[in-house]
């Protein structure tokens, strides 16, 4: 029999937890749901734009009866739960109706803070939580009256904006001498005042409240100083109070909030809680992408995955106010050892500020151009190492050129009709008109309506600011943690790190243990998982073909027409007239329609049929050629220069130490292509500077250069350090290799690698810490041992047959 | 009307893999799922014209080499929003025995 689940609060983070618990184990429990809102589940976080007349009830709806019957869950809607009986395991409503639990899970939200002043329960004041107090300030808006706000927090200010909007006259009064203190410095906040102050609001700062006067009906706040406004309405947005009087009554732990730990366990472990309820780590939680972190984590451990952690993640905010652009993250003020960096033009009305710690953006400010927001709350949230593009990033992310940050077109620029997804010709308009249409908040939910990003996944990052733009800054931080793909909801880094700890040793034993959802997988998963797999047991892990892209599985590059190219290796680009007489003869034998010279120094037979590969393998192996690993997300090639042998300007013997490099790197597999190459003098003519590793000589050693890409956006390596001798050159090579083989994502580019992680952290595991590098190095020269066979010569001797003969079939009538 | 051909054994095709037949119009991909299920399609992508023999076998569905176009072994159809289908022919496996029905496009 299946087990019992009860939900108490029928809000967005409860809901949220059940959505995320079905997506992973749809059967595991029958569950039922008690709300006191007589309600379906809506969308709270757009009360604001309801109460400013932009939207209605309606479009707020997130999920309607019919999504509770359609996944068979009990819903008792206006049922308020008055009892918890953790002995008997049941929860009692308010008309005595009880109901049993296996597991308890609470969401029972908060409510809004009232100041303890006489006159707080006349008529006529109310707080701004829910669509009960939306629903009044629409029923008593009426042009003319007087409405006091107290709080000038984000809540208060959109309360302002909404009620002003219906023709109000409106007051917001602060205790604090600027407006949302918790989120603003001072230059912001004063801008913000002067914008509100543009759209009619007034505003009385360093007020406190002393009372609310009226007989049955407020008529009046009476401030401290002995001043009075007069006010018909009083909303009071001076924070919220968690609601955990029923847990309380259970005797479960409480502080400020129900106190959960990191995987939103109550004190009784049966009894789960997430949400605006909750203290975790000391803090309550308002906004609502924290939230739903929680429910994430909380629906893993309710299907009993049991791995996932909430951790606290930092937050950002955008006010919700038409025509007001605001946006603040992290620690906006700044610390100890913190730095300001900021930018202001007063004329356009634009403030930026970003808090920065070694290199390292630890919050931002930003005011009337929020643009660039979610990019610099990516850059917080990866602790991205930002010293390569600092002197720019206050201008932006389109200042950036065309450097390689990953950066897209921003997203908010764009026009409807731009096109998004290039892979499924999906345009910017069709992606908004999905998410506000269909309700969607995540990406995933955004790849199955529209396709967009579902493909090769180059857009995702565009994909998601479009996502951010049209649903609010409240959003932006939804997918801190990437699943790998569809087919799990772990992130590359969590999967791998399970490969050693849980020992697997399989694709289809780490489905099994990891609960894939998918029965074997798809073809972004599995070739990921057979990388991770190899690089964690070299030597010891079975390759598994079937798991490799076709170039990969057949060892040549596959054509628009369906033949393959073959590209044998020439050590450091150096080659003899034998070599060349072998190659031609192989040409002229097969009748290879073309012979071309690559971008890395090597030769391209192309145009041969997948069965004769074998054989030509074989001629070129008798002639001492290997695998040039052209298909592969392997080494590709060290490219050279002639070096000092013969360049009146050569320092060193870079052909001597490519050929060098070339034989110990080849043959090993990495998450994306790597590319090599070693100039003999800084004129640099084997571009060693837009290589995954470069060396360029110079007169007293080797400067090692590393994370440069050719490709799409051109990235120049950073420089990594300097050394005397080849022996080091080679070490550094192999060390490199294997942090960025052990450490970077499957089809992560060096450059996408280092940006992520920063320069100063592949510094610090291989210039300044000796002993690590040796040991990664070692790493990389044991797993070599097994990765040097030539896949040629097992193929031409006969290995995987049946791959390269087709089957003939006769006689067909 | 099915002339069924014996083509070989299920172990002549790779599991999660597939085996291609060289007929006397064109080539016919032999799918084998991790179910050991096998499926017929002609050898060539709705997109264009791709080899889908070569491309990576999961559950019921083979993703073309070329542009990554995902088709349904089953139906030959492609997964939406892309819209194209690869011929379908009949096959059977009996006793580890596959059989090919060349003539039985459908």
């Amino acid at each position: 029999m299946k087990e019992k689940l009860v939900l108490i609060g029928n809000g967005m983070a409860g809901v949220r937890t059940l959505e995320e618990l079905l997506k992973l184990n749809p059967d595991k429990y029958d569950i039922t749901v008690f709300g006191a809102e007589p309600y379906g589940n809506y969308n709270r976080i757009l009360l604001s734009p309801v109460l400013a007349g932009e939207k209605t009830m309606e479009d707020i709806m997130i999920n309607d009866d019919a999504w509770y019957a359609e996944h068979d869950i009990t819903l008792h809607k206006g049922v308020k739960v008055t009892a918890i009986d953790r002995k008997r395991r049941l929860v009692r409503s308010e008309s005595g109706v009880e109901t049993l639990y296996d597991r308890l899970l609470l969401a029972t939200g908060s409510k809004s803070r009232f100041l303890p002043v006489p006159g707080k329960e006349l008529e006529g004041v109310i707080g701004f939580r829910d669509i009960h107090d939306v629903e009044y300030m629409l029923r008593v808006a009426d042009g003319g009256k007087n409405t006091v706000v107290i709080g000038g927090g984000l809540l208060g200010l959109e309360a302002a904006n909404g009620l002003a909007k219906q023709g109000m006259n409106v007051t917001v009064v602060h205790h604090s001498a600027y407006l949302m203190n918790r989120q603003l410095d001072r230059p912001a906040a004063d801008l913000l005042k002067q914008a509100m102050e543009g759209i009619g609001i007034q505003f009385r700062l360093k007020a406190s409240t002393e009372a609310l006067l009226g007989e049955t009906h407020v008529k009046a706040v009476c401030f401290v100083d002995g001043t009075e406004i007069p006010a018909d309405l009083v909303v009071m947005a001076v924070g919220i109070e968690p609601n955990m009087e029923l847990a309380k009554s259970a005797g479960i732990y409480c502080e400020q909030g129900i106190v959960v730990n990191d995987t939103l366990q109550t004190f009784d472990p049966r009894i789960y809680a997430v949400g605006e309820c909750v203290q975790h780590r000391k803090q309550l939680f308002g906004l609502v992408a924290p939230v739903f972190e929680q429910a994430k984590v909380c629906a893993n451990h309710l299907a009993e995955f049991g791995i996932a952690r909430y951790e606290n993640s930092v937050n950002s905010t955008k006010l919700k106010v038409t025509g007001i652009e605001l946006f603040s993250a992290g620690q906006f003020q700044g610390g100890e050892a913190t730095e300001d960096m900021t930018f202001q033009d007063p004329a356009r009305g634009i403030y930026k500020k970003l808090v920065v710690k070694d290199n390292r953006i630890k919050g931002a400010v930003l005011f009337g151009d929020t643009i660039d927001g979610a990019w610099y709350f990516q850059l917080m949230r990866e602790n991205a190492d930002i010293s390569a593009f600092r002197e720019h990033i206050l201008f932006g992310q389109s200042q950036m050129g065309e450097v390689g940050h990953g950066a897209e077109n921003k997203a908010a620029n764009l026009p409807d009709t731009a096109e998004v997804c290039g892979c499924n010709g999906v345009c910017k308009g069709d992606v908004v008109k999905a998410i506000i249409g269909q309700k969607l908040f995540t990406l995933d939910e955004v790849r199955k309506h529209t396709k967009a990003s579902a493909s090769c996944g180059s857009c995702t990052g565009l994909v998601e600011q479009i996502l951010a733009s049209t649903l609010g800054g409240d959003y932006s931080t939804a997918p801190s943690k990437k699943p790998m793909c569809g087919c799990t909801a772990f992130t590359h880094e969590e999967v791998r790190s399970s490969i050693p700890k849980l020992e697997l040793k399989s694709i289809p034993q780490l489905m099994e243990v990891l609960e894939w959802k998918t029965p074997d997988g798809c073809p972004s998963c599995r070739s990921a998982l057979n990388y991770y797999l190899l690089c964690a047991w070299p030597g010891e892990y079975k390759d598994d073909p079937q798991s490799r892209y076709i170039n990969e599985r057949a060892h040549a590059n596959i054509q628009k027409d369906g033949t393959y190219s073959v590209v044998p290796r020439i050590w450091g680009g150096v080659t003899n007239p034998q070599e060349l007489r072998a190659i031609a003869d192989v040409a002229e034998k097969y009748q290879v329609p073309t012979v071309k010279i690559t971008g890395g120094q090597r030769i391209d037979l192309l145009g041969i049929k997948k069965q004769d590969l074998p054989k030509i393998w074989g001629d070129l192996n008798k002639a001492g050629f290997v695998s040039g690993h052209a298909y592969g997300k392997s080494l590709r090639t060290v490219k050279t220069c002639v070096g000092k042998e013969w360049c009146r300007f050569g320092t060193q013997d870079s052909t001597g130490l490519g050929i060098k490099t070339e034989k110990m790197t080849w043959g090993s597999w990495t998450p994306a292509k790597f590319k090599i190459a070693v100039s003999g003098c800084p004129r640099n003519c084997a571009e060693a500077s837009i290589k995954d590793l470069g060396v360029v000589c110079v007169d007293s050693g080797y400067e090692i250069l590393v994370g440069g890409n050719g490709g799409i956006k051109v990235r120049v390596t950073d420089f990594l350090c300097k050394v005397e001798t080849e022996a080091e050159v080679l070490e550094y090579t192999g060390a490199f290799m294997q942090l960025y083989r052990e450490e970077a994502r499957y089809l992560e580019r060096t450059a996408h690698w280092i940006e992520r992680v920063g320069l100063n952290y592949v510094k610090q595991r291989l210039v300044d810490d000796p002993q690590n590098r040796a040991a990664l190095h070692e790493r990389f020269l044991l797993s070599q041992q097994t990765s040097q066979i030539d896949p040629w010569a097992e193929r031409a001797a006969g290995l995987e047959k049946e791959q390269f003969e087709p089957i003939k079939l006769q006689n067909v009538s | 009307m099915n002339d069924w051909q014996h083509i070989g054994t299920l172990n002549d095709i790779p599991a999660q893999g597939a085996r291609v037949v060289e007929t006397a119009f064109g080539n016919i991909a032999l799918f084998r799922t991790q179910a050991n299920e096998v499926f017929a399609l002609r050898d060539r992508c709705p997109h264009k014209g791709g080899p889908l023999s070569q491309g990576i076998v999961h559950g019921r569905k083979v993703a073309c080499p070329l542009h990554n176009w995902v088709i349904n072994l089953d139906s030959g159809e492609a997964i939406a929003p892309d819209v194209g289908c690869a011929q379908r022919f009949a096959v059977k496996v009996e006793q580890d025995e596959v059989y090919l029905s060349a003539s039985s496009a459908t």
